[in-house]
């Protein structure tokens, strides 16, 4: 099999090839006898990896987690492929995979591939989310990988007859170390190629896998820290990468999704006669408030959709109220659940006492996900079983809570994750997905269910909303004594997860859970040494709890850049205020403090700060600059703050236009410490994308809304970041692995999300410096920015 | 339902389909094209773009019967025995997608831009790509490649 790393479809196809694509998209899932024929007859290299793998036609057992052969198989022709529970969303986690496990088996990184996310033939760690991917499943990789070595190893010692430390290994051949010239060693492949290993693992989970072979100390790792190409890039660039919305399966219908046109409103007729003429219609599907059409082709579902006469009872109450009001209902609100507040010192009592006192509040709505593509799936339920093909990021999640959903076996399901658009956390709760399982188990024939453009900006799950209150005060000396943290989030029922019964159509056809999930407030991560610091958070809940569209779900470090943007902005204020220079300002604050936790954070945010200013050129002075005259003024911010054991800091140059009131964010620097990097290229673009991710919300996202329904339904009404807003330049320092960057163990950190955090306040800081206007309420849109400057 | 003849990348498909179905369906549908892909259906995103007489155009807002007998080219109708199209070239060289579900109308909106203006300054890239999005965000490596092809095709 070719150098890859992608879904199981991609890959089968690429071992079957462009002759046998039909073949292999439509008849090989479908019939498991008929494929082993067909596959005999190709005879294409790397089948075999796959005629280890339960039968296609179902039922389908999960892939034994303890078993070395459910991770990685080795071919005569010396080449691996590795199966791993995970989905790349674009960042090429897949390729990174490829670097690690090769290096652990000591394999030509050239000779292997990697199959994701499948799960009927990858073991089940669970998608991807939280960029865990690296930081927790890379390590049960490398040691599988390391596990599969060691067993080569000692066949290795069985053939020549000496001791495995007589033995030594370069991409997958094992010779002896004393060997003369003539001895061209045994490859992995001749050792094991197509048979099974049969070695049993030790483990609790999947992140607790391993064997008996110790890992490797990162400096004999080869492929770690070099840049392959990503793997998944050639076929998005040429046009050959199939993806869950290319899928096609013989007898498939088309459906479309009818919603409320007001939100919370009850289904009370449906006048099906008027559809019955559309040409292909096949069905209109309605249980509860739910309602589908099914048709033969797509542009009839879609028409079905349009035409067909639904008559809903509005709500006796309004769901919400105005976005424009949000702030004020929030502030004004009861919360259902607060939090245990952190505290050091006295708060109160050293606000009272101080000679600067400081308070702001910061106002951040519901960002929808806003994926680039809505949400889709098709669901097969050919030979009794049911096959999803989905863009799931979490397509485990999803085969369990179709089967609770649909009551089921969860071996009658599987789901196939294949390439989609991303979302950054939308496809956790994966809406398409249950609603095609739903149609196809109700039609029993294969459904592709696609979401509409207004559909999915309007009903997607949102980032939850913050109305934060701080409070912060000073010594005579300019040195922080208090800071006193207050956050709302408008967080109930965060439905963040493939749940049988938070999914939207759980929550439309009246299968949903009693109690809605409580939600949560977070706190900001910093490692600033303040004597007297209190944290609280509560959740304030909108009137309406289910089957509305501002659902709250996990947006991208999901509550990191509404806190970090409070925080991060008010050290600010506070920076401003004791007329210090913003860096200077924080470094003292780092440096204030005294021991270290485990990961060495605070050294490593001290590192990354020095390492920004220094790529920046920053000089020290206090903000904001000189009175501006101009019509264009240039301003520049910092801000930081830390994702698990990732810490990123970010700093920004902006242009702000005080006629129009754009703002340009013209020149970013981030440095970034995740550890041990394992593909620098790919690391800096998924930075890249991240930083300008958190861009877009600073100065676009908003999910609005009035009281009975979505405002944001498009691309014209949601509007986000675009070419004309490309900075000028980007630039990612990656500090990483101090204090000791050359350790052995230097572990792999999550990275992507971190970035996302400090952006916002970044931004809001440079606007600040740039004009003496502080914005608190995001996004800093014209007509915000410029009613803020005549303010 | 009617025969439409549809010239798509040097090869000729009849198809029987609704006049007004948009284009889109009928390339990914009826005729296995899936490089265009279905973003919005409003004109708003680009994710359908295909090339019609050297313009980029959003297949989901153009009627297949107003896209008859003319020569249509998709994303796979780019590259040429077997070798990358320039623009292709520069989007690998760039490693320019994250997830890439946009890609497709980003590179043949680049085409269609380099095509018309081929040494295009930085504010004509911002302005000829601006209508197309990405929610990944890789405007600026999309930047850097269409100056990258811009120069390898000069
Ligand atoms: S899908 Fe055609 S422009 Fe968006
Ligand atoms: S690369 Fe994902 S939308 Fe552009």
């Amino acid at each position: 099999m070719a150098p890859h790393s992608g879904d199981v479809e991609n890959a089968r196809l690429r071992a079957f090839g462009a002759s046998a694509r039909r073949v292999a998209r439509r008849d090989f899932l479908r019939a498991s006898g008929l494929m082993v024929a067909s596959v005999a007859a190709i005879s294409v290299e790397g089948v075999e990896a796959f005629l280890q793998r339960p039968a296609a036609a179902g039922p389908y057992p999960d892939p034994d987690f303890l078993q070395l052969d459910s991770w990685i198989v080795i071919r005569p022709d010396n080449t691996a492929t590795f199966f791993v529970g995970k989905t790349d969303l674009g960042q090429g986690t897949g390729t990174a995979f490829r670097q690690i496990m090769a290096d652990e088996l000591d394999i030509d990184f050239a000779k292997t591939s990697c199959v994701m996310g499948s799960t009927d033939v990858t073991v089940d760690q669970g998608g991807s989310g939280g960029s865990d991917a690296l930081q927790t499943d890379g390590y049960p990789m490398r040691r599988v990988a390391a596990e599969a070595r060691r067993v080569l190893l000692e066949m290795a010692s069985t053939h020549f007859g000496v001791p495995v430390t007589a033995l030594a290994v370069s991409d997958g051949v094992v010779s002896t170390k004393t060997g003369d010239s003539a001895d061209r060693g045994i490859t992995y492949g001749e050792l094991i190629g197509g048979k099974k290993f049969n070695v049993t693992l030790t483990g609790k989970n999947t992140d607790t896998t391993t064997g008996r072979a110790p890992l490797k100390a990162v400096q004999e790792m080869k492929n770690v820290g070099k840049s392959p190409r990503r793997d998944d890039i050639p076929a998005k660039v040429d046009g050959t990468q199939r993806w869950a919305v290319d899928m096609k399966v013989p007898g498939m219908l088309h459906a479309r999704n009818v919603r409320p046109p007001m939100v919370g409103a009850t289904l009370k007729a449906i006048d099906e006669s008027s559809v019955k003429a559309v040409p292909g219609f096949v069905k209109v599907v309605s249980k509860g408030n739910y309602v589908a059409v099914v048709c033969e082709r797509e542009e009839q579902a879609i028409r079905a959709a349009r035409e067909l006469k639904v008559e809903w009872t509005p709500p006796a109450t309004k769901p919400f109220p105005p976005s424009e009001d949000l702030f004020t209902y929030m502030r004004a609100t009861a919360p259902s659940s607060s939090s245990a507040p952190t505290v050091t010192g006295d708060v109160d009592t050293a606000i009272l006492g101080a000679a600067t006192t400081l308070q702001a509040q910061y106002d951040i709505p519901f960002q929808g996900h806003t994926a680039f593509g809505p949400a889709h799936a098709l669901a097969d339920p050919s030979n009794g079983q049911l096959t999803i093909y989905s863009n799931d990021m979490k397509s485990y999640g999803l085969r369990n809570g179709v089967a609770r959903f649909l009551n089921i076996p969860r071996e009658m399901v599987r789901v196939v994750w294949m390439q989609g658009p991303q979302a950054y956390g939308r496809t956790a709760a994966e809406d398409a997905g249950f609603e095609a399982a739903f149609l196809a188990h109700e039609l029993q024939r294969p459904v592709r269910l696609q979401w509409s453009r207004q559909e999915e900006t309007a009903w997607d799950t949102k980032g939850p909303a913050y109305a934060i209150s701080m409070r912060g005060a000073l010594d005579a000396q300019g040195q922080v004594v208090a800071l006193d943290f207050d956050a709302r989030a408008a967080d109930h029922n965060h439905v963040g997860y493939n749940e049988h019964d938070t999914v939207l159509i759980a929550q439309l056809t009246g299968q949903r859970k009693a109690e809605p999930a409580r939600g949560r407030a977070s706190f900001p991560s910093d490692k600033y040494a303040i004597p007297a610091r209190r944290l609280r958070g509560s959740v304030v809940p909108l009137p309406l709890a289910w089957e509305t569209p501002v659902r709250m779900g996990n947006l991208r470090d999901p509550d990191g850049p509404q806190v970090t943007f409070a925080s991060e902005s008010f050290i600010d204020e506070l920076a401003a205020a004791a007329k210090a220079d913003p860096v200077a300002f924080r470094l003292g604050l780092l440096e204030r403090g005294t021991g270290d936790d485990a990961g060495h954070k605070r050294v490593r945010s001290i590192a990354c700060l020095k390492a920004a200013a220094q790529k920046f050129g920053w000089t020290p002075r206090p903000a904001p600059g000189p009175v501006p005259t101009a019509d264009v003024v240039t301003g520049r911010g910092v801000a930081y703050s830390y994702r698990s054991e990732t810490v990123a800091v970010e700093m920004v140059e902006v242009e702000v236009n005080r006629r129009t009131g754009r703002v340009w964010v013209k020149r970013i620097v981030c440095a970034h410490d995740c550890g041990l990097v394992i593909n620098p290229e790919a690391l800096t673009r998924t930075l890249e994308g991240g930083l300008l991710h958190s861009v877009s919300r600073a100065l676009y996202e908003e999910a609005r809304f009035d009281d009975t329904k979505m405002l944001s339904v498009d691309w014209v009404s949601s509007p986000t970041l675009t070419h004309a807003d490309v900075p000028e330049s980007i630039e990612i320092v990656q500090v990483n692995g101090d204090p000791n960057p050359n350790r052995p163990d230097l572990p792999h950190y999550g990275a992507g999300e971190t970035v996302c955090k400090p952006m916002l306040a970044a931004v809001a800081n440079a606007v600040f410096d740039a004009t003496g206007v502080r914005m608190r309420r995001l996004p800093f849109t014209p007509a915000r920015v410029l009613a803020a400057l005549k303010a | 339902m009617a025969a439409i003849t549809l010239l798509v990348n040097g090869k000729r498909h009849t198809v029987e389909v609704e006049p007004s179905t948009p284009l889109l369906y009928v390339l990914r549908n009826d005729l296995d094209l899936t490089g265009p892909r279905f973003g919005c259906g409003l004109g708003q995103c680009g994710a359908c773009t295909v090339l019609i007489g050297g313009e980029a155009v959003r297949s989901c807002v153009r009627p297949v019967s107003q896209a008859a007998n003319v020569e249509i080219t998709t994303l796979e109708g780019l590259s040429k025995d077997g070798v990358l199209h320039p623009i292709q070239q520069a989007w690998l060289d760039e490693q320019v997608p994250a997830c890439g579900f946009c890609q497709n109308g980003q590179m043949l909106t680049a085409k269609a831009l380099l095509d018309k203006t081929p040494n295009p300054t930085d504010a004509q890239i911002r302005e000829g790509m601006r209508r197309t999005l990405c929610r990944c965000m890789t405007y600026y490596r999309i930047n850097a490649a269409v100056k990258l092809a811009a120069k390898r095709m000069a």
